[in-house]
């Protein structure tokens, strides 16, 4: 496993969407009392580090956990909740070292104010890394307050343990809080590197089921998401957005009033601000604006795959072995093409951010996933120093790795710049299908060599556009060339729950799955053949065997699929029932079944949510989302007409968790959703003999 | 028309200033701070903005406040009662029936709703009624879960 997160290209390629050119001496005299806003922006970043914006995880115990007056545990991570339940596992994890009840634990999440730099919440990474840095420091919070405890009773440190939240001392005789012994002051001492942590079978209170935390903020709707939030005078902003997507503003033909708003231009910003959100919006459309289009005429959803060909540059994978030896050593060789649309997270929070200045400085509440991410943002767009900004993330409405991105944070402050006044800006329906990116589309290109037996020899894999993530093979196979070539996209693309990963397992099952029937294997037993690595093999079988993939179907409309595969440090297999009306054409899902593995398990209950919840997610892509777009539009940006996953789409889910206590816990959110797309596509083969190559496979149903 | 100047929300007369054509979720928000009804598509989709009227689930983000200015509207945050969870709402957290919780206020408004004029839904019945709420999370099977909790059909725990 790597030791750094995947991050791909496009997390980082992204030009910020504006170009601000306000008069920075009027902002100076209404915000500023410095001069030091006027120095060039590379001064600003090594400014930035001198004034302790370091990159490094900070070595004192207080940076992450303090002990409160009241004796509540406050936890501080750069780490942000978004639905995945991390408010609830690192809590679990905290709890477990210092030995108190999880109810005692209070996380301060994604401030960057108050919380240790965090590069952000992706690629699986809480799990695998936040949970043993916050059990490094509450281990070494508990041995520090341990020898305080035992300072006090002026004993020995050996004789002095926690048990529920109170020392108490070898015979229980005396007993005191942590909150005696730690006085609300900060816990000032480094934390060693080798500072010993709890192994997983003395956990207490991880790997246990334990419900979300503050569930009940939930159910009662009393949790203020950032678009729930309101600040004292504040103004709705609306910005007013280019017909196409290839367009920016260029200018006004005519000046309106909007009653109670302010009109705000800057640059390729063009937006308003009113005392009520009705005006906002209204006046956002009633502005008579000019736009310029930038770009030639870019391809449409008929073009894209032949688009994304002519624009590829080389791969830069390095080939194992010889392809050419792995191809004349073959008995059969096979060669397709498979394709992934792109597709839209469409989280049902949309983007949303509350802008307020503050004497000189700039707070913005906002849903986003790199909350330090986003304050740089906004330090570039607004031409001022980071340490002036704070970005705070409220537990979010989701995102699946939809919201790195910064942009309604930088409108809501440059309207609140403008305005004097906090701004909220949430983001409508249609604004986030179309101003938001998008999971990149693909093609790719398999071909394989294999002998009679149902041994692989070679494996060629060339992936162009849709990404990197979950390329590499598992299997045995002496001969690879396997290459993620860099194109152009039409569409402003990004991270996506998983990654490039559900693309390459689609077309690497359903490539296995062809290369199963033309050695007419069963295709369990032809993974089987392939597969070395023990883990993988052994969610394979713990998913074949729950799902009595040997069976007969119960007819011939019937179907039987399977995938198989590795990513972000947990292994999955997924068997799919589906049913196909030969009239009609509509595709039914009978029943999922998936085995995961990702190491010690920490949260059971939230576990197999999480695996759920991929599974659902998958099945909108597998089947039916597919973004349409053309001459610079995007053409289904409702969910009127982009079809979500819901209660009818819904087959019996069984999640089989294989639980690997001797291996660290690997995060967990992601790569479930890698196996139903596949495994789906191989049980519609099943039951139909139509090999369906295309994502989404069946929008309309199976044409008849 | 003039505006609407009370509404009847969760048991209480709110005094209000509405344009009749305001959205009731609009003046539920941003005009009584009752911010338990979300925002998902603005077009009756997603059922984020679920609220009950005259005890009939309502998608409040295409419903105009001046259509409802008689009307016993409940919202999310009219469920609990001195400080007792409603069955749905402990059903809810007993299955484990939510993930980022945005649509959950909606969820738990149509799950009323339905529990209101059927004390027992088979899944089917569920299933169909629930059927225009999304979640994105994908916690759908949770969800229906809770609902048989709630209507006593199981017993709950895990």
């Amino acid at each position: 496993m790597k030791d750094l997160p995947e991050v791909e290209r496009y997390e980082l390629a992204e030009d910020p969407l504006y170009n601000f050119t306000f008069d920075r001496r009027q902002f100076l005299k209404a915000f500023s009392t410095g001069i030091a806003l006027l120095v060039p922006m590379s001064h600003l970043l090594a400014q930035e580090q001198e004034e302790g914006f370091s990159r490094e995880l900070p070595q004192e115990i207080g940076a992450w956990i303090h002990i409160e007056q009241d004796g509540s545990v406050v936890v501080y991570t750069g780490k942000v909740e978004f639905g995945q339940n991390i408010r609830t596992s690192l809590a679990q994890a905290v709890a477990d070292e210092l030995h108190v009840p999880v109810s005692t634990i209070r996380l301060v999440m994604g401030d960057t104010e108050l919380t240790p730099f965090d590069m952000g919440t992706f690629g699986s990474r809480t799990t695998p890394t936040m949970a043993p840095q916050l059990r490094k420091a509450a281990a070494a919070a508990r041995q520090m307050l341990i020898a305080l405890a035992a300072q006090q009773w002026q004993v020995s440190p050996e004789t002095v343990r926690i048990v529920d939240a109170r020392f108490v001392n070898h015979d229980r005789s005396k007993s005191m809080t942590l909150a005696d012994v730690a006085k609300g002051q900060k816990l000032v001492k480094t934390i060693l590197p080798d500072v010993k942590t709890t192994p997983v079978d003395q956990w207490t209170l991880a790997g246990k089921s334990t419900p979300k935390v503050d569930g009940r903020e939930f159910v009662t709707g009393r949790h203020k998401y950032t678009s729930d939030m309101r600040r004292d005078g504040m103004l709705y902003g609306a910005v007013v957005r280019p017909p196409k997507l290839n367009m920016t503003y260029e200018g006004r033909n005519a000046f309106v009033h909007i009653p109670g708003g302010h009109v705000v231009e800057d640059g390729n910003f063009l937006g308003v601000a009113a005392e009520e959100p009705q005006s906002a919006t209204a006046g956002a459309k009633s502005i008579p604006a000019r736009w310029k289009t930038n770009s030639d005429p870019q391809p449409d959803n008929a073009t894209l795959f032949d688009y994304f060909r002519k624009n590829a540059r080389e791969g830069r994978g390095r080939p194992v072995g010889s392809v050419a030896d792995g191809f004349a050593a073959a008995d059969k060789t096979l060669e397709q093409t498979y394709t992934v649309a792109y597709i839209a997270h469409a989280p049902l929070e949309p983007r949303a951010a509350i802008a307020e200045w503050s004497n000189d400085k700039l707070t913005v509440w906002t849903g986003t996933q790199r909350p330090f991410g986003v304050r740089s943002e906004l330090a570039e767009a607004l031409h001022i120093p980071a340490n002036r900004i704070r970005v705070i993330v409220p537990d979010t409405g989701s995102g699946y790795g939809g919201k790195h991105s910064g942009e309604c944070a930088v409108e809501a402050a440059r309207l609140a710049m403008a305005t004097k006044k906090p701004v909220k800006v949430v983001w409508t329906r249609e604004e986030e299908f179309t101003w938001a990116y998008f999971r990149p589309a693909g093609v790719i290109d398999v071909k394989a060599g294999v002998k009679n037996d149902g041994k692989l020899t070679a494996w060629e894999f060339h992936n162009y556009n849709s990404g990197s993530s979950g390329i590499q093979v598992k299997y045995d196979i002496p001969n690879q060339n396997i290459q993620f070539h860099n194109t152009k996209s039409p569409l402003r693309q990004g991270s996506y729950r998983g990654l490039a990963a559900t693309a390459n397992h689609f077309a690497r099952e359903v490539h296995m799955d062809e290369l199963a029937a033309l050695v007419k294997l069963d295709p369990v037993v032809f993974r089987l053949k392939n597969i070395k690595d023990e883990r993988l093999r052994a969610v394979l079988e713990a998913a074949t065997t729950r799902f009595d993939w040997h069976r007969k179907p119960a007819s011939s409309a019937h179907g039987f699929g399977v995938a198989c595969g590795f990513e972000k440090g947990g292994y999955i297999a997924t068997c799919a029932e589906v049913s196909v009306d030969q009239r009609t054409g509509k595709v039914k899902l009978e029943r999922i079944v998936e085995a995961f593995e990702c190491g010690a398990i920490v949260n059971p209950l939230h576990l197999e949510n999480q695996v759920e919840g991929a599974i659902v997610q998958a099945i909108g892509g597998a089947l039916f989302e597919s973004i349409q777009f053309a001459n610079g539009s995007i053409l289904n940006p409702r969910f009127k007409s982009y079809r979500l996953p819901r209660f009818s789409d819904v087959p019996p889910i069984e999640v089989v968790l294989v639980n690997r206590k001797d291996l660290p816990s690997a995060g967990a959110g992601e790569t479930p959703i890698v196996g139903l797309a596949p495994a789906v596509s191989n049980a519609i083969f099943a039951a139909t003999g139509k090999r369906l190559r295309s994502l989404p496979l069946a929008p309309i149903g199976l044409k008849t | 028309m003039g505006n609407v100047t009370a509404l009847t929300v969760n048991g209480k007369k709110l005094t209000v200033d509405a344009n009749p054509q305001t959205s009731l979720l609009s003046v539920l928000r941003n005009d009584l701070d009752l911010t338990g009804t979300k925002y998902g598509c603005g077009e009756g989709q997603c059922g984020a903005c679920t609220v009950l009227i005259d005890g009939q689930q309502t998608r409040s983000c295409v419903t105009p406040v001046g259509k409802v200015a008689s009307k016993q509207i409940t919202t999310i945050e009219g469920l609990e009662k001195h400080g007792q969870l409603h069955p749905v709402q402990e059903a809810f957290l007993r299955a484990d029936a939510l993930q980022c919780g945005y649509c959950t206020p909606g969820m738990i408004m149509s799950s009323v709703a339905l529990l209101n004029k059927n004390s027992r839904p088979t899944r089917e019945e569920i299933v169909r009624h629930m059927d225009r709420n999304v979640c994105r999370c994908g916690t759908y099977l949770r969800i229906i879960a809770a609902i048989q909790m709630a209507s006593g059909q199981t017993g709950g725990a895990e």
